[in-house]
């Protein structure tokens, strides 16, 4: 450890892991709610909803992010004909991608429970609602919360892309040091040692509630 | 009670039903017998419309639940319903299982709710599974909650998909023997089963279904003895 370097620079990680926790933060909210809604379109019985969500999840998924960065950061402000801030734009294009995978992710969870769960609770006089509510998705979360979990630490090593529209998040701070201080090697290792804790330390959050939740289930 | 007219069910070019005419009266015990395929559990799913008929008309007390203006959700509430692999929800326990229904729908008080479910709990012998999740409880005991928590509704019809087709053999006793008191306690009941031995003891009527139709119904005694239809002949003939 460069105890030297830290001591000058540390600031630069701090506000770049501020930025970078923020972006990811706000991505996260926003893509589960998008991705919900998308879910919920893939499921639903109107064709239109669902080719459209369909389709929006395959162009997601089948263009890379990069692309889909640029798209947004110089196709939006253009698209509504005003200035935007960067930093919303970030969060914006992440969390359109974001939203594609967590909308598979829900959709398969539901889909994941037997058809039988639905049709007791129908038989039993509930509405279409009240057995979502009571019995598919209390059973959907259980299975979904391990893909969403790890969909949520993917977007934040993915937000580091941000950097290369200028938004001065953990990434982009880290190659400006690279920048100053010539050294090419030694920043990168300090940000990999944040970006992990960061990462593993939601892991480790995740791994608990999941414990949480199993532990209702006494199974044998 | 539930009175069928001219009921049709295709799956896309597969027709399932064949135009069935059939009148359940209130108090009838009617077993539905048949080779696999012939359309036995669709026409019991069709009787609380888990399977929409492609055509024809099925009036539940008075009321023609057929009729898209009319909220089946309400007509469910009085048909219960046991299926072959119990359904039941994995992860609430036993009590839970049988007063959701009650609470959410019927508007019951918890209190309330877990009064009756302890009562059928009681009647079932498992009152001390009352907390118990599924993933504890034997076949039998499952099949046992599950009509235990279709009852919790108090239905007038309780409708049987196979309900013993599921369970190892030494574990069917126990669900028949639910299923018989309650028939012995006017019940009115519709089941779907292989098990002869009840239709024989317990059924006020017996159809047998073959490709989609009703092809003979009698009383259990007249139907088992005396086979009419060649192909109610060939299939005893096979199963007995």
């Amino acid at each position: 450890m460069d105890f030297a370097f830290l001591a000058k620079y540390y600031q630069f990680y701090l506000r770049g892991t501020g930025v970078t926790l923020f972006i990811s933060f706000f991505g996260v909210i926003c893509g589960v709610i998008l991705g919900t809604l998308l879910a919920l379109m893939r499921l639903s019985k109107n064709k239109v909803l669902n080719k459209l969500a369909q389709s929006y999840i395959s162009f997601v998924r089948g263009t890379p992010l990069l692309v889909q960065l640029y798209m947004v950061y110089y196709g939006l402000p253009r698209l509504v004909g005003m200035d935007l801030p960067s930093i919303g734009l970030g969060i914006t294009a992440v969390s359109l991608n974001s939203a594609a995978y967590v909308a598979e992710i829900i959709r398969a969870g539901i889909q994941s429970i037997d058809k039988g769960q639905m049709e007791a609770a129908r038989s039993l006089g509930m509405t279409h609602r009240m057995a979502m509510r009571y019995i598919i998705i209390p059973q959907a979360f259980k299975n979904i919360l391990p893909a969403l979990g790890n969909e949520f630490i993917i977007l934040i090593k993915e937000s580091a892309i941000i950097s290369i529209v200028g938004i001065h998040d953990l990434m982009y701070n880290t190659d400006t040091l690279r920048g100053i201080t010539y050294k090419p090697f030694m920043p990168l290792v300090y940000a990999s040692i944040i970006y992990f804790l960061i990462t593993f330390t939601l892991s480790k959050l995740l791994a608990i509630v999941e414990g949480r939740l199993r532990a209702g289930d006494q199974s044998l | 009670m539930i009175k069928v007219s001219n009921l049709n069910k295709k799956f896309d070019n597969l027709h399932v039903l064949k135009g069935i005419n059939e009148h359940v009266e209130k108090g009838e015990v009617v077993v539905i017998i048949g080779p696999s395929g012939s359309g036995k559990s669709t026409f019991l799913r069709c009787l609380n419309l888990l399977e929409h008929p492609t055509s024809g008309e099925i009036i539940f007390e008075g009321i023609s639940i057929t009729d898209k203006k009319n909220d089946i959700n309400k007509q469910r509430q009085k048909m219960g319903m046991v299926f072959q692999q119990f359904n039941l929800f994995p992860h609430m326990t036993v009590l839970e299982n049988i007063t959701l229904a009650p609470i959410k729908v019927k508007k019951m008080s918890k209190q309330e709710a877990e009064e009756v479910a302890y009562k059928l709990l009681e009647r079932i012998g498992l009152k001390d599974k009352a907390l118990s999740y599924p993933s504890q409880l034997s076949g039998g005991q499952k099949q046992r909650i599950a009509i235990a928590r279709a009852l919790a509704m108090s239905p007038d019809v309780m409708l049987f998909d196979e309900p013993t087709s599921a369970l190892d053999p030494e574990m069917v006793g126990e669900v028949l023997e639910v299923m018989k008191e309650l028939a012995a306690e006017g019940m009115t009941m519709v089941v779907v089963t292989h098990e002869m031995g009840f239709a024989r003891e317990v059924g006020t009527r017996v159809l047998f279904m073959d490709d989609g139709k009703v092809v003979e119904q009698n009383t259990p005694k007249e139907l088992f003895s005396n086979p009419q239809h060649p192909r109610t002949k060939e299939f005893l003939a096979k199963i007995l």
